[in-house]
């Protein structure tokens, strides 16, 4: 019967050329029709570590980047060592057989140790050994049997008309790679079905960008940080053209509040960064929900606390963007699932942020955001709403930057707008912007004009609350067991649902929150309504979003399933608990 | 054919909550004449300050204005430049804004070469927080933080440190001269790329060191002593003579200038189009930016 999907795991040293193989192949996978998703294990280190990067393609679309590889490339001992055992049966493994050494005891079963001549094969075509890892792909491409055109064009892809002959060698070591696999027994025999039909490949980081660009983001201030400087490499190469500012800046700080004074001149600005920066720019948020200027913040999670694994993923910032800033002041949290949801909700995030005029925030991973995954077609036809502007029909003159009205929201003027001149201040202020805090706090009707602008500011969560987008059930209306996940989760637990279904015959649901703030309570409930055993699933120690949900609904899981070992969810691991659930 | 403005129309109905006699008055009424002077359209203003008695200067006039948090004046002024570079952006603020909480961004600010003026009204104390130590106070001097033996760092020079971090304007100004006040801060609206005035405003309630009449006794018009601002050396020898060498002449006026250096904005790939604020929003081109993925 042939396969349906197979793992592949590329392992070395921080540059031996791990990720250029990785990438490459996952661009062979992607065109020749299969699905693919990648994750890369990789340490905060430029040489040396031990880095791995696993692929995972597929004839039908994928929810994890698997387990088990069935091909392992071994680019130094080390990898042999630590992931030989792993190999799954019927597979094989690609090792240099002049200075690194396969023990066939180590490995399951049936598998094929394919001892090759990396280093010696790469010097053929060129003097340094760096192509041993392209010998190794080709003969990777060979053992799958897919089509050696994809090769020669992502390696095009890669060095271009530029380099000509960097493309003609790794063609040729590639080649050499894939003529061993013929003299040493042939192809794996997998059988996998290919279209040959294109798809795309990209990260979760690219679909933010591309989202950010379709809603018409004209400013990006970042200050880089694993994982989310690649929306700031990506931008600087893509933006400036588009007519986009994108600029690194000293610190945080800076970054959050260029983008906030590019929000309050009238353009659509951004800010990305991981935990860390986050935590520097929560008093300029909340700067925007007190001046109640629009600005869209991505924060893409990694391990913590404090440095914690710049290189791993977690979900333990939830608490940190729901507590960003002092006192009260409404925001918005959405949490894609996938990078899909990545490129509708950033550029929803835009729209927010100009409707309530209030800071944004979009929480990623590092799984999310590092791994190359094929998508469906975007669609880049989003629409774009700007909000209540004072030109709409406000008053010329005695401009009411901050009037009250029911909505909370007041109709806004940008620099430049005759005769709408007006301050945007931090300090408490009247709804003319004339400050409260200074001669006035304390006085009777100002007391009572304090509360009424807390009151209008936070009226706005109501309009957050109908616009965010609700929470969904995936899987049977009624199961043993219902999952409650948010963000990258999604792949990992609906993969584990399926598996127990058709493993144990034990049917299992999930509720997923793309909103993670305003809480939608009452939906939330409705879709837990008459579920059996509850599991709370995220990525920290704590269950952030599960004590969130409690805090506003009362409703409390039964179990809690967090994971803070710095590395994504496996559906083997959630199906595991699933049983235990159960049991 | 545009309208002339009144001085007064630059006024907002908020009356300054200063003390009296406090040196940010002076500021106040300088850079009311000095957009008055150049007849700037006050809806293409904006007055962008930090925290502090001096960073309440907005609410007093009729432009558009942001009165934003502690020390980030100069990165929330870099946003609106960067979003709309057709607007005259000047930032206020005091020392402990701008140059102890907002230090990097000071800095950073500088070596950009942005077109906005920024005018720091230094006090040598924390006046809004009652009176502690200021990164310009002198040393020695006894503040409510610093009661047994006074500052014991070494004030911030920030006109050396400006001059260095690449601003192409650099000044210093006194609250007890107005009408010299009134011309630097004209030159340094004028002037094209980054302006520094350090304005000297005596804080009459907390620092009974350096009053009116202290700097009165010191200070001098480096127009009138022949100094050259094109001359980075003598700019320099200048900047460094007070607080940093001595304290019983402190020069005023421009210690440093460069005219014609690029300005961030004119270097700007993402400006090249035009201001943000006017481009169309949407992407014209997805395909193009796709083809990579596929």
């Amino acid at each position: 019967m042939p396969k349906l999907e197979f793992v592949l795991r590329v392992g070395g040293a921080a540059g031996d050329g791990v990720s250029s193989t990785s990438e490459s192949f996952s661009k062979v996978c992607s065109r020749s029709g299969l699905h693919v998703w990648t994750y890369s294990s990789y340490q905060s280190v430029i040489r040396g570590g031990h880095v791995w990067t696993q692929v995972r393609a597929g004839v039908d679309p994928l929810l994890s980047h698997g387990e088990d590889p069935d091909i392992l490339i071994a680019l130094n001992q080390q990898t042999l060592d630590v992931h030989q055992g792993e190999v799954a049966s019927g597979g094989a493994i690609i090792f240099d057989a002049e200075n690194t050494k396969a023990d066939p005891a180590k490995s399951r079963a049936g598998v094929r140790h394919l001892g090759i001549g990396l280093r010696r094969t790469a010097q053929e075509f060129s003097k340094n050994a760096l192509m041993r890892n392209t010998v190794a792909l080709g003969a990777a491409v060979a053992l799958l049997e897919l089509d050696f055109r994809h090769v020669e064009s992502a390696f095009k892809d890669i060095w271009g008309d530029k380099k000509p002959e960097i493309v003609e060698q790794n063609i040729g070591a590639a080649k050499a790679g894939a003529g061993t696999v013929a003299q040493q027994g042939g192809s794996l025999g997998f059988g996998l079905r290919l279209s040959n039909e294109p798809r795309i490949l990209m990260t979760g980081n690219h679909a933010i960008c591309l989202g950010a660009l379709a809603a018409g983001c004209k400013f990006l201030a970042q200050y880089p940080m694993t994982p989310a400087s690649s929306i700031l490499h990506w931008m600087a190469i893509n933006g400036p053209g588009r007519g986009v500012v994108v600029k690194q800046v000293e610190d945080e700080l800076a970054a959050v509040n260029m983008a906030i004074g590019a929000g309050f001149a009238g353009v659509r600005a951004m800010t990305a960064t991981s935990g860390g920066g986050f935590s520097l720019m929560v008093e300029g948020l909340g700067q925007g929900g007190m001046t109640e200027t629009p600005v869209v913040a991505i924060l893409v999670q990694r391990a913590g606390p404090s440095t914690g694994l710049p290189t791993k993923t977690e979900q333990g910032d939830l608490n940190l963007a729901l507590g960003a800033g002092q006192g009260d002041w409404p925001r918005a949290i959405l949490a894609p699932r996938n990078p899909e949801e990545c490129f509708t909700l950033t550029a929803q995030a835009f729209n927010l942020a100009e409707i309530y005029q209030t800071p944004i925030i979009v929480v990623s991973d590092l799984y999310l955001s590092e791994g190359y995954r094929t998508i469906d077609p975007l669609d880049f036809n989003v629409p774009i709403v700007r909000g209540m502007m004072a030109a709409d029909g406000g008053p010329v003159s005695g401009f009411r930057r901050y009037r009250h009205t029911d909505s909370g929201v007041s109709p806004r003027a940008f620099p430049g707008m005759k005769g709408y001149q007006h301050i945007a201040a931090t300090d408490e202020h009247m709804e003319s912007g004339e400050l409260i805090s200074d001669v006035l706090a304390g006085v009777p009707e100002h007391i009572e004009e304090r509360k009424r602008q807390m009151e209008k500011r936070m009226r706005k969560i109501e309009g957050l609350r109908k616009d965010t987008p609700p929470p969904e059930l995936w899987g049977p209306s009624h199961a043993d067991v219902t999952l409650i996940t948010w963000g990258s989760t999604q792949g990992p637990a609906r993969e584990a649902i399926r598996r127990v279904e058709a493993g144990e015959g034990i049917t299992a649901n999930v509720v997923e929150s793309p909103t993670l703030f305003p809480v939608h309570g009452d939906e939330t409930l409705d879709l837990l309504r008459g579920s059996k055993r509850t599991l709370a699933v995220e990525g920290n120690y704590t269950g952030q979003f599960a004590r969130l949900l409690r805090a506003e609904t009362g409703f409390q899981p039964d179990r809690f399933f967090g994971k803070y070992d710095g590395e994504p969810f496996t559906a083997r691991e959630i199906a595991a608990k699933i049983l235990e659930v159960v049991s | 054919m545009k309208s002339a403005f009144e001085l007064k129309t630059y006024k907002s109905a908020i009356v300054p909550t200063w003390c009296p006699g406090c040196g940010d008055f002076a500021v106040l009424s300088a850079l009311q004449k000095t957009i008055h002077a150049l007849q700037l359209e006050p809806w293409n203003v904006v007055i962008v300050s930090g925290i502090g008695c001096s960073s309440n200067l907005p609410h007093f006039l009729s432009t558009y204005g942001f009165h934003s948090i502690h020390g980030r004046s100069v990165p929330v002024a870099t946003g609106i430049k960067l979003a709309n570079p057709d607007l005259h952006v000047i930032i206020t603020g005091g020392d402990g804004d701008g140059y102890g909480i907002g230090m990097g961004h000071f800095i950073h600010g500088m070596r950009r070469n942005l077109d906005v003026t920024y005018l720091v009204m230094n006090n040598q104390t924390y006046g809004l927080t009652t009176g502690q130590a200021s990164p310009t106070s002198e040393k020695g001097m006894k503040t409510k933080s610093t009661p047994n033996v006074g500052v014991i760092e070494s004030p911030i020079d920030p006109l050396s440190l400006a001059i260095s971090s690449g601003a192409t304007f650099v000044s210093r100004v006194f609250s007890g001269d107005v009408k010299h006040m009134a011309e630097v801060v004209q030159r340094g609206m004028e002037h094209k790329g980054f302006s520094l005035i350090d304005c000297l405003s005596p804080c009459v309630t907390y620092n009974k060191l350096n009053t009116y009449e202290w700097f009165r006794e010191r200070v001098y018009d480096l127009a009138k002593e022949g100094h050259d601002p094109k001359d980075i050396r003598a700019a320099f020898a200048k900047a460094i003579e007070w607080p940093t060498v001595q304290r019983d002449r402190i020069p005023i006026g421009v210690f440093y200038r460069v005219d014609g250096a690029p300005t961030y904005e004119q270097l700007e790939p993402g400006l090249q189009r035009g201001p943000p604020v006017r481009q169309p929003l949407g992407l014209e081109d997805p395909e193009s930016l796709m083809a990579e993925f596929l």
